[in-house]
């Protein structure tokens, strides 16, 4: 297929991803916005700092918004034309390049990212104070899971599906760990502090922004621990948004590739050696390596082995 | 006043026999259906995003060009004089063309003047002593049609380059498929859905001799900002081909190759929906950005096929217009089945004076415009602004041609009270590479304003499905 083609699919699901990663950091605001700060003991909690780090866009937020409001952090991550990441522009980006590679997408794929377009269009003309964020955040999830439903259910098994879940596997892997990267702090110091009668909301926290309270529970059960949390959306190929699920991800399709050609590449040597090292790593050796410089060279390793894809297969320039 | 028009479906006081089926049908819906089943095709056209762009109007380029339910009906008598005028008159330009680029017999003549030719900005340069495979340099051959009177039709222009629109003619028969079906079980419409593989059969017999094996064949857009951009995508899909841009190509080793994802893959034909000025920046302007450097140099020396040929142009000037009729006579030794709207050059001296004086009859056109910009609808005009116009022919006299008011036909339209009689006029889509084909149909357009003579999308028109009725008279 034509490299500018398979360029454009990978980043339809990179950005449908990304939107749904938005949608889900904005809920977790929402609700830390709806419980009482007993730290403080005076009002309520404010998480939206911590929301806008995880998003990758606090800078830019601070310079349009100045004060991390629920108001302001909304409209940054669900309408704002000028943040390149917002659900907004995530799935205008993805329509516009489905409307690029219109030919490689079958009428149901099409037809939910041309949806999703005229609903925002409907949505950005309705009063602001007559949206809710939960219909909002409910609104994208729902069309998230459309996007993706009609391409699992009618796209060709061709080498094209196989790149859109390549930006599919990318991007979760990506988003898993900065949104884990950004509670580091929170999850490092009680890692011998199993059982404390510290408040975990914040854990709870980052559960929820993975849509993955309850799997958790289900996986786990009892108290919530920082081990057991970093376990879970780290090396547990259970849990939908871990890494080690991601890098599979991205394997198998590389790996489907390598078939479909006749030849592998790079690509397919990194990504083996990604799975690998997160098949041979544990909890304990991630705490004593530190959880942060963990996750920094697993984001560094996944984009370097995005920049791979991308040279030898979206480029173009390979002969 | 509503005689001076010949009105398609009903004529002398009765329904013409191609529209017998559509009477009781039109008669019978009820307004409530109507409007439901307006609104449920204009969702339709939304959904699958056929849409089309307005150059300079701001706003959204995503527009919606009104679709009308009532079908205009040839019957296939009818449309077999049509189809022989059509293909005849696509195989004299083809022969005009082949020839204007090579010994240029005609010229050599006397019967047509050399520098209408040979200093007519579309002509390139580039091209001449060349022959693409076939002979053929127009492939895709729009011609636009108005009617008259039951048996006058008139040719208003010609399309070589690269006429858009084709989508439209199969989107609306889907669209009417999927939403009366009965007429289509009461009626036998000949159908209109084998035009891509036609196409697709047309671009693989011009495919150059180098080509080894099956002809990989392309569309090369502009890209997705292009107003036919939705055309381009939709032809692909339904030839099965890969639609590519400019960056998506390049050229080594005397062939143009595609950068794939399993790496270069050699292109055989390139049907292009680009100007000839942009698709070679070596060759023509230098600073687009769209096309393939180095193209050119691969065409020339037969590596590769593209369709339109860059220069085809020449052929459907407008001030070439006038001696189509004469190519006929010229390459095919045949009377021309369809005639020309009678038309004064205003490059002429005498035929600008009889213009310019009676410029409120007449139709002034610019000899490059399209789209309906640029012309004056004289009975249309006040004044003033006939004697602006006036100003500017006087100026530069050449760029412009004449012809009179015409009375193109209506056909019945659903309007706001129902139905009434709006003209139309139609442009048929003729394939020409080692055969020539026709697909029964055609998009017809529709001046969607009371008394409107002007079809163009861009200035208030609409489109019908356009029916050939088999085995009828």
């Amino acid at each position: 297929m034509l490299s500018r083609t398979a360029d454009n699919l990978f980043w339809i699901a990179r950005y449908i991803e990304r939107a749904e990663t938005n949608a889900r950091l904005l809920e977790v605001g929402a609700r830390n916005a709806m419980l009482p700060d007993t730290g403080s003991g005076r009002g309520n909690r404010n998480e939206w700092e911590s929301v806008l780090m995880a998003s990758g866009t606090k800078a830019r937020f601070d310079a349009k918004y100045g004060a991390a409001v629920e108001r302001n952090v909304e409209t940054h991550l669900f309408f704002d034309a000028d943040n390149p990441s917002s659900v907004s522009s995530c799935f205008n980006a993805a329509r516009e390049n489905g409307r690029i590679v219109r030919t490689a997408l079958t009428t149901q794929v099409w037809e939910a990212l041309n949806t999703a377009h005229a609903d925002l269009i409907d949505l950005s003309r309705q009063e602001r104070s007559s949206l809710s964020t939960t219909d909002l955040i409910d609104w994208t999830l729902r069309t998230c899971s459309l996007i993706r439903g009609a391409g699992l259910a009618t796209q060709l098994r061709n080498d094209g599906y196989d790149f859109t879940n390549i930006g599919h596997f990318l991007e979760r892997a990506d988003s898993t760990a900065r949104i884990l990267d950004v509670k580091y702090y929170v999850l490092l110091p009680d890692v011998a502090f199993v059982g404390s009668g510290l408040d975990n909301y914040q854990w709870r926290t980052v559960l929820r922004a993975m849509n993955a309270t309850r799997a958790f529970h289900w996986a786990y059960g009892g108290e919530v621990t920082a081990a057991k949390i970093v376990d879970f959306l780290v090396l547990n190929r259970q849990a939908p948004r871990s890494l080690i699920n991601a890098a599979d991800g991205v394997l198998h399709h590389l790996l489907r590739l390598e078939t479909q050609y006749g030849r592998g590449c790079e690509a397919q040597t990194r990504a083996r050696a990604l799975v690998d090292k997160l098949n041979r790593t544990t909890t304990e050796v991630i705490f004593d390596k530190g959880l942060h410089q963990f996750l920094r060279e697993f984001i560094s390793d996944v984009n370097a082995l995005g920049g791979v894809v991308h040279q030898v297969y979206l480029s173009g320039e390979s002969r | 006043m509503p005689d001076r028009y010949f009105n398609e479906m009903y004529h002398d006081g009765a329904v013409r026999p191609p529209y017998e089926g559509l009477e009781a049908w039109a008669r019978d819906m009820p307004a409530d259906l109507r409007g439901m089943k307006q609104s449920e095709a204009e969702k339709l056209f939304r959904r699958i995003g056929i849409t089309f762009a307005v150059y300079g109007e701001g706003g959204s380029p995503d527009r919606l060009i009104p679709f009308d339910m009532f079908p205009r009906v040839f019957s296939s008598a009818e449309w077999g004089k049509l189809e022989r005028g059509i293909k005849q008159r696509a195989r004299a330009l083809n022969a005009f063309l082949s020839d204007m680029y090579n010994r240029g017999e005609m010229v050599r003549a006397g019967r047509i003047p050399a520098h209408l030719v040979y200093q007519n900005d579309a002509f390139e340069m580039a091209v001449t002593g060349f022959t693409p495979p076939g002979g053929v340099f127009s492939h895709i051959v729009g011609i636009d049609l108005i009617r008259t009177g039951p048996d006058t039709f008139y040719v208003l222009e010609d399309n070589c380059r690269t006429p858009s629109g084709v989508s439209y003619m199969l989107e609306n028969r889907e669209i009417m498929m999927r939403m009366f079906p009965h007429l289509f079980q009461q009626n036998r419409i000949a159908p209109v859905e084998s035009y891509p593989a036609l196409l697709k059969r047309t671009l693989a017999s011009v495919a150059p001799k180098k080509c080894e094996g099956d002809p990989r064949v392309v569309i090369l857009t502009p890209g997705h900002f292009n107003s036919a951009y939705y055309e381009h995508s939709f032809l692909a899909d339904m030839m099965g081909i890969e639609l590519v841009e400019g960056q998506d190509l390049f050229v080594e080793g005397d062939f143009v190759w595609m950068r794939t994802t399993e790496g270069p893959k050699r292109v055989d034909v390139i049907y292009r929906r680009l100007d000839d000025a942009f698709i070679d920046p070596l060759c023509f302007r230098p600073d687009s950005m769209l096309g393939v450097p180095g193209l050119m140099n691969v065409y020339r020396s037969g590596g590769v096929s593209i369709a339109s040929a860059p220069g085809a142009g020449v052929a459907d000037d407008k001030a070439i217009y006038t001696y189509v009729p004469d190519m006929v006579r010229f390459y095919l030794g045949e009377e021309p089945i369809l005639q020309n709207v009678p038309t004064w050059q205003c490059a002429k001296a005498d035929d600008c004076k009889y213009v310019l004086e009676n410029l409120a009859e007449l139709v002034v056109k610019e000899v490059h415009g399209s789209g309906g910009y640029g012309m004056l609808v004289g009975p249309k005009s006040t004044k003033s602004e006939i004697e602006l116009f006036a100003a500017k022919i006087r100026e530069n006299p050449s760029n412009y041609i004449a012809q009179p008011t015409l009375s193109l036909s209506t056909c019945p339209t659903f309007v706001e009270e129902g139905v009434a009689p709006r003209h139309v006029d139609l442009r048929p889509y003729c394939l020409v590479g080692q055969e020539v084909n026709l697909v029964p149909g055609g998009l017809t357009r529709v001046a969607l304003n009371e008394g409107s003579l002007v079809v163009n999308s861009s200035q208030g028109g609409g489109v019908k499905d356009t029916w050939v009725i088999a085995g009828s008279h």
